[in-house]
């Protein structure tokens, strides 16, 4: 178990770099505490992978260290690590049987045959593989094949760290919601440090007690899933984050006065000054209300999920996005609508302004 | 609906039938035909049963020449196979390293039987090959026309420079189609070399390695250009192969009757041997 900084960590797949895009992890410092439940959460592409390889030791990234307890590990490979990763695709041995499988990251590590028997049947019975371990790997299904590959990750009682990358994405739905249950068990179970890549909300938020929200190779925010929804520092996670998302919208900011088409909003502080090139005001579906007067808006939509009715305005030639409860009655035509101050940021060059 | 019935699409089977026919089919009987009887020229047959079957299973020379062939493509499969594998996994996987091996690989493959049985004579003369004159130079006493250890040591040669380049594209292209997540996983799970290889490579290798394996089999079992340039399966009888002793016995002596019974017992045995292995390796398959 160990506690994981990244310090000024950068990486590039490019021999020469010219502009940030050429850079798939820029200036990246975080320190993840040791018995953390983590979930690295971003689109694809955004450099989560990039990220977990480097911790784990399979990429040695372009500039910055890694440290476990605060001992650098940058030049150390997987094994010297001590880590344990888990991949999208289930990566089984074929030709070995399920207990063999899970047996394999033990042996390799010189353990004896007693140790090794009392692990697998421990980590079986946790997974509920106990019945197939003498099964060949192979014939198994890919939700089986999968937990194998969690089993040869958590076999290993003494690892660092143990990552996940996008490990459900070949599992039925359904089996989704029992294996992820299973891992925030065993989670709680083993206590040791875990690291969840996924490109899905949902995953991460139940997952992780701690979200890290990743946007073009750089880390946007670190929070809790509320801290995440309720203020966005960064407009992409308010993008990225709730269904649907935040409502940017374009704003001029003159004499600490915010004006929105035309109206004076009030934002969770007050602003001073702005010599950003560009600012944004930041508003949740959830956080506006119709009103008799204040922001005026026409109703072009009214979607109903259920428990929720989305509605879709127009607004100066922007689109607005309203959740409302499903027993609100929602105007038509022209409505006026207000903002809750207290949700409601200002974002300059996309950034959270405090 | 009502469909239209109309046959007259079977004719463009035509074409098909009558190439099958003459390729393979007429041919074919034609050797049935002779196998089970005695002619002695203008068109004038006698029915004689099995007894050419019974004569070439019998006979020493079918039993020597059967005895050769199966030693010959055993040691080359036992070289080519793992010394393809072997060369595989040293090619570069990315950079200008990769066009260069694959054209290098290719063209032993790319020249035609006769020219490298040709090649390689020329290669090996004692006196003035390169191959030949060297190892005289060395102080072996090499001589592939009339020494047999020293014909069998330069056909395998051949084959080898010849054919393993099949195995490596072949290996290659199932080491390439293995996703890099496998030799992640395996170096986290601590894996040494000789592990990834035994359980990530060479079972994600095995379909390409069967194919592989069954093809050397077949063209080194029915070989016959090269040696026949080569060696003329010579020194005496010591390079003659099935292929070569079945061409002797037709064109050679003329026996059409035996030649022809011994071709079906030929072509019997690489049918086996083919489905013996294949049915091997496909009920490993279905117990996994």
């Amino acid at each position: 178990m160990a506690k994981i900084t990244l310090k000024d960590l950068s990486h590039s797949y490019l021999e020469k770099q010219n502009n940030n895009s050429d850079w798939a992890l820029r200036d990246v410092n975080i320190d993840w505490k040791d018995g953390g439940a983590y979930a690295l959460l971003g689109p694809s592409g955004c450099g989560k992978t990039t990220l977990l390889n480097i911790i784990s030791g399979l990429l040695k990234p372009t500039k910055g260290s890694v440290l476990f307890n605060d001992k650098d590990m940058t030049s150390l490979n997987p094994v010297e690590r001590d880590i344990a990763q888990i991949f999208q695709f289930p990566v089984i041995y074929d030709t070995m049987s399920v207990y063999d499988n899970l047996a394999f990251p033990l042996k390799n590590r010189g353990l004896s045959e007693l140790e090794v028997a009392s692990k697998v049947k421990e980590i079986a019975e946790m997974l509920e593989l106990t019945s197939t371990l003498n099964n060949r790997a192979s014939g198994l299904t890919a939700d089986g094949k999968q937990k194998i590959s969690l089993g040869r990750g958590l076999v290993r009682s003494d690892v660092n760290v143990i990552m996940f990358d996008e490990p459900l994405t070949v599992i039925d739905p359904h089996l989704k919601w029992v294996l992820r249950s299973k891992l925030k068990e065993l989670h709680q179970k083993i206590n040791r440090t875990m690291i969840y890549v996924t490109h899905d909300q949902t995953e991460a938020l139940t997952f992780a007690d701690q979200v890290v929200v990743m946007h073009e190779g750089q880390i946007v925010q670190t929070g809790t899933p509320v801290e995440l929804f309720e203020k966005p520092k960064h407009t992409f996670v308010g993008h990225f984050i709730g269904s649907p998302g935040m409502n940017i919208l374009p704003c001029e900011i003159k004499n600490g006065e915010i004006n929105f088409s035309g109206q004076k909003i009030q934002s969770h502080k007050a602003i001073k000054k702005s010599n950003f090139s560009k600012t944004q005001i930041g508003i949740r579906p959830e956080f506006i209300n119709f009103s008799k007067d204040g922001i005026p808006v026409k109703i072009k939509r009214v979607s109903n999920t259920g428990r929720h009715k989305i509605v879709d305005t127009e607004c100066n030639g922007g689109n607005i996005k309203i959740l409302s409860n499903a027993s609100t009655a929602i105007p038509s035509g022209d409505a006026y609508i207000t903002f809750n101050q207290k949700y409601t940021y200002v974002y300059g060059d996309n950034w959270i302004i405090e | 609906m009502n469909k239209t019935i109309n046959q007259k699409a079977w004719y463009f089977v035509i074409p098909v039938f009558v190439l099958v026919a003459f390729n393979a089919a007429i041919p074919l009987m034609t050797v049935v035909n002779y196998s089970f009887q005695e002619t002695f020229g203008n068109n004038v047959f006698a029915w004689e049963g099995t007894r050419w079957f019974k004569q070439i299973l019998l006979s020493e020379r079918f039993h020597a020449s059967l005895g050769r062939q199966f030693a010959f493509t055993f040691i080359i499969l036992l070289i080519q196979i793992p010394l393809g594998i072997a060369i595989a996994l040293t090619m570069p996987k990315k950079g200008w390293g990769v066009p260069v091996c694959l054209i290098l690989m290719s063209m032993p493959l790319l020249i035609p039987w006769n020219v490298v049985g040709a090649m390689w004579n020329i290669f090996a003369l004692p006196d003035i090959g390169f191959l030949g004159y060297s190892l005289n130079a060395m102080g072996f006493d090499y001589n592939f026309t009339q020494q047999p250890g020293d014909a069998w040591f330069t056909t395998i040669l051949m084959d080898v420079w010849h054919w393993t380049s099949l195995v490596v594209l072949l290996s290659y292209a199932g080491l390439n189609s293995i996703q890099p997540a496998y030799y992640q996983a395996a170096e986290i799970d601590g894996a040494s070399r000789w592990a990834t290889f035994r359980y990530i490579e060479l079972p994600k290798m095995k379909k390409v390695l069967t194919l592989a394996i069954l093809l050397r089999f077949m063209d080194s079992f029915m070989i016959y250009t090269e040696p026949f340039v080569l060696t003329g399966g010579g020194p005496g009888n010591t390079t003659a192969f099935l292929s070569i002793d079945l061409v002797k016995m037709a064109l050679g002596q003329f026996d059409l009757g035996p030649a022809a019974a011994m071709s079906l017992i030929y072509f019997f045995i690489v049918l086996l041997v083919c489905w013996v292995f294949y049915n091997l390796m496909m009920k490993n398959e279905a117990q996994s």
